[in-house]
């Protein structure tokens, strides 16, 4: 196999973007990262796009092709494949270009993610992200997906004694983080107070303890090392890649509050890259709820099960601790356009690792991202480094 | 969910008709046709299950799909049935009642309707056990 290496990103603010359509949040992210690295349309090879349900938010399936013809490369015949695993589509979409370049198959490859969210109300959107789970057997009796993960978060609590303030201190750090993110889609600091006063959406999950509905894209394009400085002189390099899948349901898992997934994911990921867990700077990891934080550090392998709250209330997690998690501010607080996630987590570490993260700057030559499908159905897990 | 859709499980939904492995004596529900255990040397057979059990973990569900949001807030749970398998499904108590251990049965009740004149969909929910 031959090495790989990411020469350029590109990422849309995140938010509610009321103007701007779905193909355009993804022509937008392309577009920055086509200039980052410095190519033209033409010497791109192949593209991959994670997206979760175009189909129930806009209405449109047939993604690739769309996204292919609307960022000027139809007419180029460029083989582009959506990609999709849920909140994970975006990790899963990295994880196929880097396969393609590694292999032999392309060179120049472009890693997408986009997803339009804010065309549809609330209950569709509730619905539609309830899709990641067991439509059958979890959705029909009345689960949603904060339901699911607030079922993971009452287990928690109950076995290893969370509280609820150290629950909320995941939002707070993520707030922090993400005020100092330009591209975040919530830029103000919160309290403890704020997310224990916060609506009960599935308890003992309250509103600031959910990422939001989000539209957004990001891009990022990967090539083999041995090219990668004819575009850049900054390239970082793909250390590892780790995926793995578990049960649908949460009800079929060995253990609720474990995503053995991430456990295998994690460990793929770190046996590849020949890197030990000490030696990871920072991480990027799914927090689509604040429970899921805290379970992703420790599946993950940097602490001992039902230890990451206290990591998280003595500051070990924070930007300036020892094991920076979100700095972007996480799906929390930088945003959650499902598709594009797993892309957003990659190009903050490459970000990062760059030292072109202006505010949030963390001292590191080692990253890694964790991108959570589902409950934990699928979990794919990259390791980048300069 | 459409009608041929939801008809083709109804005794699944009704009754608790899940299935077992005769060769390793696995018992699966929500019902699996190929035991992920024995493999191609698996025998999946229905088996009905009795409905009692546990509740393992549990949630009060206020913000819910529109189909369910005539309902909230209901309180949602997975259930571990005394033969084996667990199952995510409604508990009809208070949500303050709810508790990890909470012993439980089953029982037919209605899930939710289509529309306000659509068809009517029911299955099992789990009553505590006084």
């Amino acid at each position: 196999m031959r090495k790989v290496a990411v020469i350029g990103v590109g990422c849309t603010s995140f938010g509610e973007k009321w103007e701007t359509s779905f193909r355009n949040l993804f022509v937008e992210a392309g577009a920055l990262a086509l200039e980052d690295a410095g190519l033209s349309g033409e010497q791109i090879d192949e593209m991959f796009v994670g997206n979760m349900s175009a189909g129930r938010f806009v209405e449109q399936e047939h993604v690739g092709a769309l996204i292919a013809d609307y960022a000027g490369l139809a007419t180029n015949h460029i083989p582009s494949t959506r990609v999709e695993a849920a909140c994970a589509s975006g990790g899963l979409a990295f994880r196929q270009a880097v396969t393609a370049v590694a292999s032999g198959m392309a060179d120049i490859v472009v890693a997408a993610g986009v997803e339009k969210m804010t065309d549809v109300g609330t209950g569709v959107s509730v619905d539609a992200l309830a899709g990641a789970a067991d439509r059958e057997w979890e959705g029909f009796a009345g689960a949603t997906f904060p339901g699911l993960y607030a079922m993971i978060a009452t287990d928690y609590m109950h076995r290893y004694g969370l509280t609820r303030e150290q629950l909320a201190g995941v939002a707070v750090k993520n707030h922090r983080n993400g005020a100092k993110n330009p591209r975040a889609q919530f830029r103000s600091e919160i309290t403890v107070d704020t997310v224990i006063n916060s609506s009960l959406v599935a308890d003992p999950l309250r509103l600031f303890d959910c990422s939001p509905i989000t539209d957004g894209a990001a891009a990022v394009i990967v090539a083999p090392l041995e090219r990668a400085r004819e575009f850049t002189d900054t390239p970082i390099r793909v250390l590892g890649s780790g995926q793995a899948t578990d049960t649908i349901s949460l009800h079929d898992r060995r253990d609720i509050c474990t995503l053995d997934a991430t456990m295998v994911a994690g460990e793929r990921a770190f046996h590849a890259a020949g890197v030990e867990r000490t030696q990871i700077d920072m991480i990027e990891v799914h927090d689509c709820f604040t429970i899921a934080e805290l379970c992703a550090i420790e599946d993950l392998g940097f602490c001992a099960k039902g230890q990451a709250g206290i990591l998280t209330e003595e500051g070990v997690t924070a930007l300036d601790g020892d094991l920076p998690v979100n700095p972007s501010g996480g799906l929390k607080a930088c945003g959650h356009p499902v598709g594009a996630t797993g892309i957003k987590q990659i190009y903050e570490i490459i970000t990062q690792l760059r030292g072109e993260a202006t505010g949030r700057q963390i001292d590191g030559e080692i990253g890694m991202t964790h991108n959570v499908g589902g409950t934990g159905a699928t979990v794919v897990c990259h390791i980048l480094g300069v | 969910m459409s009608v041929a859709r939801f008809w083709r499980k109804q005794p699944q939904r009704y009754n608790l008709e899940g299935t077992r492995c005769e060769t390793c004596g696995r018992r699966f529900f929500p019902p699996r046709t190929f035991c992920p255990d024995c493999r191609r040397d698996g025998k999946v057979v229905e088996h009905r299950f009795n409905g009692t059990g546990q509740v393992v973990t549990h949630t009060v569900i206020r913000t819910a799909s529109e189909q369910f949001d005539a309902q909230t807030p209901y309180v949602l749970a997975i259930v571990q049935l005394d033969e084996g398998p667990r199952l995510t499904a409604q508990v009809i108590c208070a949500p303050e009642e709810v508790y990890i251990g909470m012993q439980v049965k089953k029982a037919f009740r209605r899930i939710g309707a289509e529309s306000a004149s659509g068809p009517l969909y029911y299955g099992t929910k789990f009553v505590p056990v006084e």
